[in-house]
């Protein structure tokens, strides 16, 4: 594929907001093209959410060097809702409780947001379209008018974050550990719905965190890194998956990331 | 047990039970109220003996009484109260011109999106209100039935003696300082009857009242619902009520009767130089059933805790009530239950905003007494706080005379999180809107219960608050 990257992180260096030191994200580098899927995997606490959260926005975390383009764009510069609208999306890996607002009002918020300055949603059209989306991740159509998140299961708050996916169509979708938390059959319709997203959508990417292998049985990725401590320790096709399967993570224990741009983990 | 006792015997005045006050009574007469302002009040609406003495014995009860110090912040309350006039008659009031009112407040209407007529008569400048056809027919529908929905005055007036039969036994003088005050010289307001057996669909709003004042200073209502009766009573909206005057003190009286049930939702967003203290209760016979649902937006300080007096066996009463404090707004509202009879049950529901310098204070009492066996009671508080710099207290009183009593208590205080918000925004919704999402949400248990146009109102009134809340 020769296209232009849709995603391009350089050296992306990321701390908590609040704190002086607490650098987590020492050095990032990852390139991904339109309709590429992407996964990164690696051990609890490695960064992964984290990057997935500075890249959505998340404003309890601050770049603190590197870049990040997103279809050409300074994402780095965008707020939250600035970034959904030029088609990041973020399947959360803890997601939110918003008592007494429904998921069809949210949805309907959303897309809303979306129509160009002055359109009014065509209300019948959004209610059919998110009757579809429903049968297609097989959620009773009741569903719409439960609370977003509150109370849910947590494979009930996993199938809403992609039921959203499903309606706001991004054109990067960074799925946070969308695996955990669900059984066996609920992970097939959740892989078959995204699935079924990209190829309605061949140009959309994905970006896959996870913690198994599992997941990847079901959504094919092109390519699998490896995050160890805040840096991209390894980078290949599906098959440094497989060996992850085997070998686990030790093999990364200890082991510095392969520094492109030099910049040295902070104290 | 005190089951056939009035509210007199049961001596529950707001001085007890927690809301207690400490402090010096107040010897100086106010400037603005006096004997003969009261007797003037009392001959320009060409009152009975008998409502001019009660007038009289109420002025001197509220002389009698401190200014309590257990609420809000009252200390500007005396230099305010003798500057205004204790009563202006309809016609003077009525004068301002639209031009008058304040730009802030006409925005609002604008963007509320009221109708040029309504916006006026809520900025306190229009005629009367048009009566509509509509209101034709339920009027006489109404009438058929033997409901009277008249003003305070006619009601005095055309039912004399149901009317004093009924008059001050539900909130008697001496029970605070401002229903005495009010006592002496209420004005406007409406009077209420709902007949044995009568079940009414389409709820009675104050709005359609003509040709009266629609909402005095002082107001007074009586509101009588006869046994097996079923009626909703609406006061008030969400529009922002433009006023002069920077006081308010009204007192809401109901009588539930055996069986009946009955509903009072008031919906008011005063202009925030305001002082709202009002007294609203109910007393519910056997097997009756009250609600109130109560929504204070706005004002400089709002102190209002409708309540239920549960007089009979089985009775029920129910407070539903969402309070929002703006910057420079203190909200002290909450509800009381008094259980007095066995297999009484009630609830209270509370939920307050604070944003900016805005304080929410939630202030409640659930009482049981000796012989309310079997009584159950359960009152849940939730607290949301938009900014840093907002506040809120939860004051609650629960005293219990019977061991066979079961009483909850839950409060909670949130802030909008910055995970909520993150989340929200994440998908696209602009910040603001997010707020006013979360807030929206966060009352939605009560507003729900809300007619559709109220709760329409609300919601784009959530929204025009949130605006400028971000940064
Ligand atoms: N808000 C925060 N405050 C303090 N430490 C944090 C915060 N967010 C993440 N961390 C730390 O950063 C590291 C990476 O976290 P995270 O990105 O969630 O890892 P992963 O998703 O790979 O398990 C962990 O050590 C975590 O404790
Ligand atoms: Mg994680």
């Amino acid at each position: 594929m020769s296209a232009a990257p849709i995603l391009k992180i350089a050296g992306l260096q990321a701390k908590v907001a609040d704190e002086v030191e607490l650098g987590i994200l020492k050095g990032v580098d990852l390139e991904i093209k339109p309709g590429e899927i992407h996964a990164i995997m690696g051990p609890n606490g490695s960064g992964k959410s984290t990057l997935a959260k500075v890249l959505a926005g998340h404003p309890g975390y601050e770049p603190t060097d590197g870049s990040v383009t997103f279809a050409g764009e300074d994402l780095l510069e965008m707020e939250p809702d600035e970034r959904s609208l030029a088609g990041i999306f973020l399947a959360f890996q803890y997601p939110v409780d918003i008592p007494g607002v429904s998921i069809a009002n949210f949805l309907r918020t959303a897309v809303q947001a979306r129509q160009p300055e002055g359109e009014d949603l065509d209300i019948f059209e959004f209610s059919d379209h998110l009757t579809e989306r429903m049968e297609m991740l097989e959620m009773d159509v009741s569903f719409a008018e439960r609370h977003v998140n509150d109370g849910f299961s947590g494979g009930e708050k996993k199938r809403n974050e992609i039921l959203q996916m499903a309606m706001l169509k991004p054109r990067l979708a960074v799925m946070d550990e969308t695996d955990s938390g669900l059984d066996i059959d609920a992970l097939q319709i959740v892989a078959k719905g995204v699935n079924k997203l990209t190829e309605e959508d061949p140009e959309m990417s994905i970006l896959l965190i996870t913690h198994y292998q599992r997941l990847l049985n079901f959504i094919k990725p092109d390519f699998v890194h490896v995050m160890v401590n805040g840096r991209i320790a390894r980078s290949g096709g599906p098959e440094v998956a497989i060996a992850l399967e085997e070998e686990g993570y030790k093999t990364y224990e200890g082991q510095e990331a392969p520094s492109t741009n030099g910049s040295a983990p902070a104290a | 047990m005190p089951q056939n006792e009035t509210i007199q015997d049961l001596d529950l005045d707001e001085y007890k039970y927690g809301f207690v006050t400490e402090g010096k009574p107040v010897f100086r007469a106010e400037k603005g109220l006096s004997e003969e302002v009261v007797r003037q009040i009392s001959a320009h609406k060409e009152e009975p003996e008998w409502m001019l003495d009660f007038r009289l014995k109420a002025l001197k009860v509220y002389e009698s009484k401190p200014m309590p110090t257990w609420g809000g912040d009252l200390s500007d309350l005396e230099k305010v109260l003798s500057e205004i006039y204790f009563y202006v008659r309809p016609q003077d009031r009525m004068q301002h011109s639209w031009d008058d009112v304040p730009e802030e407040i006409k925005d609002t209407f604008e963007k509320l999106g009221i109708p040029e007529a309504e916006r006026k008569i809520l900025a306190g400048v229009g005629a009367q209100y048009e009566s509509e056809m509509v209101y034709h027919s339920l009027r006489e529908e109404w009438s058929n039935q033997g409901v009277i929905f008249d003003s305070i005055e006619d009601g005095l007036k055309n039912h004399p003696e149901l009317f004093r039969e009924h008059f001050g036994t539900v909130i008697p003088t001496h029970d605070n300082k401002f229903a005495a005050m009010n006592s002496a010289v209420w004005s406007g307001g409406s009077f209420v009857y709902i007949p044995k057996g009568v079940s009414l669909n389409t709820p009675l709003q104050a709005y359609f009242r003509v040709n009266q004042e629609r909402m005095g200073q002082f107001e007074r209502t009586l509101i009588i619902v006869d046994e097996g009766a079923h009626a909703h009573y609406i006061e008030g909206c969400t529009a922002p009520v433009y006023s002069t005057e920077s006081f308010h003190s009204g007192v809401i009286e109901i009588i539930v009767k055996k069986n009946a049930r009955f509903r009072y939702t008031t919906i008011q967003n005063w202009s925030n130089n305001m002082y709202n203290l009002v007294t609203q209760r109910a007393t519910v016979a056997e097997g009756g059933h009250m609600e109130w649902l109560d929504g204070n937006l706005g004002s400089k300080l709002t102190m209002k805790y409708p309540s239920c007096y549960l007089m009979g066996e089985g009775a029920h009463g129910e407070i539903l009530s969402i309070a929002y404090s703006g910057d420079g707004q203190h909200q002290d509202t909450g509800g009381k239950v008094v259980h007095v009879a066995p297999y009484t049950t009630s609830s209270i529901v509370s939920k307050s905003i604070s944003k900016g310098h805005g304080r929410s204070t939630y202030r409640g009492l659930c009482k049981v007494y000796e012989g309310a066996h079997h009584a159950r009671s359960n009152v849940e508080c939730d607290a949301l706080l938009i900014n840093d710099t907002s506040r809120t207290d939860t004051y609650p009183y629960i005293e219990i005379e019977e061991n066979d009593a079961n009483v909850g208590h839950e409060a909670s205080v949130s802030k909008i999180g910055e995970e909520q918000l993150f989340y929200l925004t994440s998908r696209g919704i602009p910040e603001e809107e997010a707020m006013a999402m979360i807030v929206r949400g966060f009352i939605e248990p009560i507003a729900k219960e809300l007619p559709l146009e109220y709760a329409v109102e609300l919601n784009r009134l959530i929204e025009l608050e949130m605006e400028g809340s971000v940064g």
